[in-house]
């Protein structure tokens, strides 16, 4: 004796919330139906754990009918087959394309590739993500990828506009995609302390700042790449460190500056000329695809570490990175003005992001 | 050539990708109507097309327009082998000829395919232009309007009701033709579609003649149903009400003086409008003066002495004797018959202190159950002084219910014999038969008052003063073989439209017609044994399984006020008295229609508990809604009896025999339930009463719905007493004591959460005109639990007020337990099977309409009748509460309307498909019945879903703002033109021009009526400003990789939401908002999961309306009140 068949559709597509997030985080029918009972549904509604199977089925079901609309964002609006209020279009979608931080940090600069994939049970593994939900995560990020690579215009709007997503959520996206583009390396040891909104943060200076999109919104380009004259531009800055007066002389005036305003000034005045150097190579080497994947393990190997280990507080950071941008500009042989606040600004504020344990 | 249809077909949608290489589509359009096609251009390489095509123009007849649909198919085009077919399209074009309802068909369609369901959508403009046809000999009937509402619909007054019109046509049903072994299922499938959709047009437009020539203009309550008789043929048969209604202009104030027609009555509130006397409005007074007035039709018979039309010659006036069927005794010399037995019922609505069972068997073997028994009998051991009242013929004699009783029901030739119990009476019964068919020929002239004509009506609720009595419950059922379609030139003919169904088919429609035809003379002749001259609220159901047909027809039993009808029309001989003496319309109907002292059955009457003059029926059953000026106690709750019975295999007539045999002892044990549950929740009287008999290969399933509630005009109902049988044993005794607190303590917390406190007070105070000094020892006894008490019962003595159970075996054990069991619904939930729930008065605008299909397979194979019950039982209550718990988040809330109908598809196999609306109510004025409208109040907390239009629009800008940015950041003149656009979507405007509106700020394509469904006549909070047509849609589903689609209910699940898709896409096209009266008719599903395959057909219908907000209310408020259902926690409901 069993049920063979048991379906309910309502009108009004009926869809509760915390099942949708069962489903999207992989549990599997019997798993969500444990853990809703843990939740004490039952106990509100005099329900019994059949009901609460046909449920979870029902609602599994209609996710499963709806996630071919989920997957272009647009259509679900349109579409005739299921009567979904727009709040709940909007809830559906964002929480769809939603991810965990844990995976993402995964997977951030790595090709979406097949072998990916099929490495994705490892990552499931690592996790504690269920490989269900690695998996809807990482054909989302395909998906906005294979999509907005090929548009014009600005990045985050275009994701925002094809999916539908929430502000947040796009920049995310435009985070992930710019990270899969260039391919930065971001899985090395010495990067495991940073989380995807350090990596997301500074995605955001380096789309904002050093695509072409950044400089010109008439241009018809894409945000994704880096701009290509921006990074011939910044063989420039190599005046700095290779002219030996230069480099003296904006030393001592950071040197001047920072004296007396920080506990750090005796590390901050010895290692200035190996910081900049770091900072300096950084931004003539960019012109190297390779160089570009390792922009991230470059800083952190060549700036953040030798001061973490200087033990700068954060406020120090803030303060020698600033009076090492601004004294540049002081210098009356340096010419590179433009180039050095664009490639500064970015730099400063990733540093600042990236400074912490 | 009196019409032109012309059709364009703009743009196409989502389509699927037909060419793997490339991934796109070369997509054209056919367009076909009758035998033209038109093709579009091929639109290359494209997933979303642009034809944009010409105007395709058609010049039909009117009657064409009417039968046939218009035919969309969508094609991949190939350039090599044949081109693919993507899906259809059918738009019936019906509420285009009606110059009231919609003037354009505009909007976008799914593209439907059998196998592969909705694939991608088709944007078409469809218009007609229609010349007069003044012939009078015409064939079309263009015009007349069709309602599935069983009222008067909202924005329209009757002028005059005509009654009953019905018309069936029966085709072969090409699923079974010799084509389909070489042709595939989908073929078939379409095939079958077509025909369908042909058929139903053909019987809309006949109904629509027979309308025509009564002189109406509208058909109300009209109930379409396809029988799908296997390799007999397919059946589709409509009955409706024929009316003559005027239009109200939306907000005329209810003046019968200044209106241009004298007789005006307020249509739009004439369903809920509390009025008085005085306001009482004439309906078909003054209808000589208005122009044109339409000839009434005489729907009555006005004697009983008029000769019987029926010409005995024929083979079909045998069947319309009404009593035969021990099938081993029919006369062998006659052709192989059709096993008909018609255990008709016939819940006579009384008869409270006898302890009577009113087994009326009216020559046809129908079984009428008196109620309000003091003892219920079982079939199995009768109580000593039970009376059988059997009224074969109309006569009328009393024999006790014992062994005589079963006697003297098989002796009129009833299917007594059912069951193991019956087995020796078999041969007695056979002795008896000869009597059986002497008595026929007395029976059919006797009940033959006039065979064409019935004063029956399909509508449920009525305008205020219409119905004057209501007598009781009359059902007729009646077991067929289906034979073969015995006609060769139907089988080759291969055009459904070369069929000409007056000649071919000639002799098929006839045997249907004239099965029906008996099984309606029945129903009136039991309605006229109730004293009564029409029957109302009713309706038409088969079963089949096999070649055996079971044939129901149930209504209620009522006595019309002549005013509404031409004078002369109703028979009144009788009766006349009564509407002298006008009674209060919050009790008028429940007072008896039948004589006094000539009474159909021995019934308990008392006077009136309302008005004190009429004498009541201590128990009301009624298929109708309650009337909406009724008095009632308390609140409602649905009730639902469910029975199982096995029985053997077998064929053909045996197997007739076989059920027709066990259908009365079913009747008699679902209305035993009926009436135990009701007591045990207090009430006196059930509306909307429903019983389903299903048919199975091996067993007989029944299920009785109805809104058990506590009329004020009726006594009080008394408790349930439980006696054993041998009150010597002690833990016997103990053991009825545990059960009878149990039924008592069930009983007082039933009173208390239908808050069921009748005003006993105030009847002492006003001194009851009949001294009853047993009313309240009644009510002290009922709820005392003293054993004296129990052992006094006299059993012999049938004046007593409880009703008993007695507990004699296991089986009625198993039956108490059962009783209790079932559970009342949780806080916050009501449920009912009528329109709306009797003592909620002020519902919210949240509604959530649903369907939910279970199939329950049954592993064991030795089943006993107990176990199956428990199973059926189970199932019936678990789907209750799934829905409780999956509405939960909109509590306060009733389901209403729930309608179930169970089938067995299979052996083994039991089918239980619920459509119903959960409908929100405010809970703080729950308890009155407010004097003007519900009033709505918006939850302020919502404010910011304000502008939440009733539409879902594709507007990304909206679409993907979260809401938080919607509350603050949005600048209000932005939500003042969304609340513009969603009120431009509710007025009757072309698609087009809406959309327009609103192109500035959507972007990648239109948006998405919100289409809200119900299967109510009405929506809460919301003013329908036009009927746009009927909505009758047929659709047949099929797959070969069942488990792909996530197995039988992933397929279904799909359908049905596809099928919900389709009803709202063309109700948009319509320019329409709403569905109501919504009704899954059909839902066939057959399965193979050993081959992957599965089929399933679905028949839905409903009004296609435009709404609007009710314009009483501050527009703001009531927009909270939609934003508020939007957002509710866990499913929006519009």
């Amino acid at each position: 004796m069993a049920v063979e068949l048991d379906v309910f559709v309502g009108n009004t597509t009926i869809m509760d919330e915390e099942v949708y997030q069962l489903w999207l985080d992989g549990y599997t029918v019997n798993d969500a139906v444990k853990v809703r009972m843990e939740g004490g549904v039952l106990d509100e509604c005099e329900a019994s754990a059949d009901v609460l199977l046909s449920d979870t089925m029902d609602q599994y079901r209609t996710f499963q009918m709806c996630e071919r609309l989920l997957h272009s964002p647009a259509k679900l609006a349109n579409q005739l087959l299921f009567q979904i209020p727009p709040h709940r279009q909007t809830v559906l979608i964002e929480r769809y394309y939603a991810f965990d931080d844990a995976f993402v940090r995964e997977v951030l600069g790595k090709k979406l590739s097949k072998g990916t994939k099929k490495d994705l049970d490892d990552i499931s593994a690592k996790t504690g993500v269920t490989l269900k939900s690695c998996r809807r995560q990482f054909d989302n990020f395909k998906r906005v990828f294979k999509v907005v690579e090929e548009l014009k215009g600005p990045l985050v709007e275009n994701i925002r506009q094809h999916f539908l997503l929430s502000d947040k959520l796009a920049r995310d996206y435009a985070a992930i995609v710019f990270f899969t583009n260039n391919r930065f390396e971001t899985g090395k040891r010495k990067l495991q302390y940073l989380t995807f909104q350090d990596f997301a943060f500074c995605a955001g200076q380096l789309i904002n700042n050093w695509t072409v999109g950044a400089v010109d919104n008439m241009v018809e380009d894409m945000d994704v790449d880096l701009d290509k004259e921006f990074l011939q531009e910044l063989k420039e800055l190599k005046i700095l460190i290779t002219d030996k007066d230069l480099l003296d002389q904006h030393k001592s005036l950071v040197c001047t500056a920072l004296r007396g305003k920080t506990k750090a000034f005796n590390e901050m005045e010895a290692n200035f000329k190996n910081l900049s150097r770091g900072l300096v190579n950084i931004a003539a080497k960019l012109t190297n695809t390779k160089d570009v994947r390792d922009f991230f393990i470059d800083l952190v190997e060549k700036f953040i570490e030798p001061c973490r280990s200087d033990r700068w507080t954060a406020a120090d950071m803030k303060l020698y990175l600033t009076h090492y941008t601004n004294s540049a500009h002081i210098l009356d042989t340096f010419k590179h003005q433009v180039v050095w606040d664009r490639y500064m600004g970015v730099i400063k504020s990733c540093i600042f992001k990236m400074y912490h344990d | 050539m009196p019409g032109k249809l012309k059709a364009k077909i703009v743009a196409g949608r989502h389509l699927p990708v037909m060419d793997r290489a490339s991934d796109l589509t070369d997509a054209f359009v056919e367009v076909k109507f009758g035998n033209t096609t038109f093709k579009t251009d091929v639109c290359h390489k494209s997933l979303n097309p642009q034809w944009n095509s010409e105007w395709f123009k058609f010049e039909v007849d009117d009657e064409d327009l009417q039968d046939e649909p218009l035919q969309i198919t969508v094609l991949d085009h190939d350039t090599y082998s044949a081109n693919d077919a993507i899906g259809k399209v059918y738009i019936d074009i019906d509420p285009l000829l009606c110059t009231e309802a919609a003037s354009v068909i505009s909007g976008w369609f799914p593209i439907y395919d059998t196998i592969h369901g909705i694939r991608g959508e088709i944007n078409v403009l469809v218009k007609v232009e229609l010349f007069n046809d003044l012939n009078r000999f015409r064939q079309s009937s263009c015009g007349v309007k069709f309602f599935c509402t069983t009222s008067i619909p909202r924005c329209y007054r009757a002028a005059m009701v005509h009654g009953f019109v019905e018309e069936l046509v029966v085709n072969e049903d090409p699923e079974y033709q010799w084509i389909d072994r070489i042709r595939t299922p989908r073929a078939s499938n379409e095939a079958r579609q077509r025909l369908i959709s042909l058929m139903s047009g053909e019987l809309q437009r006949k109904i629509g003649l027979k309308v025509l020539e009564m002189g109406g203009n509208a058909v109300v309550g009209y109930l379409q149903c396809f029988d799908l008789e296997g390799e007999s043929g397919l059946v589709v048969r409509a009955i409706g009400t024929a009316c003559t209604l005027d239009k109200v202009s939306s907000g005329s104030a209810p003046n019968t003086n200044t209106h241009v027609h004298p007789n005006t009555a307020p249509a739009s509130n004439a369903c809920n409008s509390p009025s008085k006397d005085g306001k009482e409005p004439v309906f078909g007074e003054d209808l000589p003066s208005s122009s044109g007035p339409p000839t009434p039709f005489r729907a009555l018979p006005t004697s009983s002495s008029s000769p019987p039309p029926f010409s005995p010659s024929k083979p079909c006036s045998r069947q319309s004797s009404s009593s035969d069927t021990d099938l081993s005794l029919t006369p062998k010399t006659v052709e192989p018959k059709p096993v008909r037995c018609r255990p008709g019922i016939f819940l006579c609505p009384s008869s409270p202190t006898l302890s009577t069972d009113t087994l009326s068997l009216p020559g046809s073997g129908s079984v009428g159950c008196g109620h309000g028994l003091s003892s219920a009998p079982r079939a199995t051991t009768p109580p000593p002084p039970s009376s059988i009242h059997s009224d074969c013929a109309l006569l009328r004699k009393s024999v006790s219910f014992t062994e005589d009783l079963l006697l003297a029901a098989s002796g009129m030739g009833s299917g007594g014999s059912a069951g193991k119990e019956a087995g020796p009476l078999k041969t007695l019964l056979r002795q008896h038969t000869q009597t059986a068919l002497e008595q026929r020929g007395a029976s059919s002239s006797g009940l033959l008052l006039n065979a064409r004509e019935f004063p029956f009506f399909t509508l449920t609720s009525f305008p205020p003063g219409f119905l004057v009595h209501v007598g009781g419950v009359v059902s007729a059922r009646s077991v067929k073989l289906l034979d073969r379609i015995h006609n060769p030139a139907l089988g080759n003919t291969r055009s459904y439209k070369l069929l000409d169904w007056n000649s071919v088919t000639a002799d098929e429609p006839e045997t249907r017609d004239a099965w029906w035809e008996e099984i309606r003379q029945e129903i009136k002749s039991h309605a006229k044994a109730l004293g009564c001259h029409a029957v109302v609220g009713y309706s038409e159901s088969t079963s089949i399984c096999e070649e055996v047909c079971i044939l129901s027809a149930s209504g209620t039993a009522a006595i019309l006020n002549p005013r509404y009808m031409r004078e002369g029309c109703l028979d009144i001989g009788s009766t006349d008295h009564r509407f002298e003496d006008p009674s209060p319309p919050s009790c008028g109907f429940c007072h008896i229609p039948y004589d006094e002292l000539n009474m159909p059955f021995p019934a308990q009457l008392t006077y009136c508990y309302h008005c004190r003059r009429q004498k009541v029926p201590d128990v009301l059953f009624t298929t109708i809604d309650l009337p909406s000026e009724a008095a009632v106690t308390g609140k409602g709750c649905l009730i639902q009896a469910r029975l199982c019975r096995l029985k053997k295999k077998a064929q053909g007539e045996v197997n007739a025999t076989a059920i027709s045999n066990l259908l009365p002892f079913m009747e008699y044990e679902l209305h035993t339930q009926l009436m135990n549950k009701l007591k045990l929740r207090n009430m006196n009287a059930l509306f909307g009463l429903h019983i389903q008999i299903s048919v199975g290969e091996n067993m007989l399933l029944g299920l009785a719905s109805a809104t058990g509630v506590y009329l004020t005009a009726l006594p009080a109902p008394g408790g349930i007493q439980i006696a054993g049988k041998t009150p010597g044993d002690l833990s016997n005794e103990h053991h009825i004591l545990t059960i009878q607190k149990r039924i008592n303590d069930t009983i007082a917390k039933n009173k208390e959460l239908y808050q069921i406190n009748p005003p006993e007070l105030t009847e002492e105070g006003l001194g009851s005109p009949i001294p009853e000094p047993r009313q309240r020892s009644r009510l002290f006894r009922s709820h005392s639990e003293s054993s004296d008490e129990l052992s006094e019962l006299d059993l012999s003595h049938g004046k007593k007020d409880a009703f008993v159970l007695e507990i004699d075996d296991t089986d009625a054990v198993e039956d108490i337990h059962s009783l209790l069991t079932d559970a009342p619904p949780p806080t916050g939930f009501y449920s009912c099977n009528t329109e709306i729930m009797p003592g909620i008065y002020n519902w919210t605008s949240g509604i959530q309409m649903f369907t939910s299909v279970r199939v329950f397979r049954l592993s064991n194979a030795n089943l006993t009748n107990q176990g199956l019950n428990k199973i059926f039982t189970d199932l019936c209550e678990n789907l209750l509460k799934s829905f409780y718990f999956k509405l939960r988040s909109m509590i306060p809330c009733c389901l209403c309307h729930l309608n179930f109908t169970v089938a067995v598809p299979e052996e083994e196999l039991i089918q239980v498909a619920v459509t119903a609306v959960a409908m929100t109510f405010d809970k703080d004025q729950a308890q009155e019945k407010p004097a003007e409208k519900p009033i709505n109040k918006g939850s302020s907390e919502n404010e910011e879903q304000l502008q939440f239009p009733l539409e879902l629009c594709a507007d990304v800008s909206s679409a993907n703002t979260q809401p938080s940015s919607k509350v603050s950041g949005v600048p209000e003149s932005t939500n003042v033109s969304s609340r513009v656009s969603s009120l431009e979507r509710c007025s009757p405007l072309p698609e087009g021009r809406s959309r327009s509106l609103r192109s500035s700020r959507s972007f990648g394509g239109s948006s998405v009526t919100v289409v809200k469904m119900t299967p109510l006549s009405f929506l809460p909070g919301i003013r329908i400003i036009k009927y746009l047509g009927i909505i009758n849609m047929f659709f047949i589903r099929e797959t070969t990789s069942l488990r792909e689609e996530g197995g039988v209910s992933g397929f279904l699940h799909s359908f049905i939401a596809e099928v919900f898709a389709m009803v709202r896409a063309h109700v948009a096209a319509l320019g329409g908002n709403a569905v109501v009266s919504y009704s899954m008719k059909e839902c066939v599903l057959m399965e193979n999961p050993n081959k992957n395959q599965a089929q399933c057909l679905i028949n839905v219908s409903g009004d296609a309306v435009i709404c609007v907000r009710e314009t009483d209310q501050e527009p703001t408020a009531s927009m909270t009140n939609i934003g508020q259902t939007c957002c509710s926690a866990n499913d929006g409901a519009t």
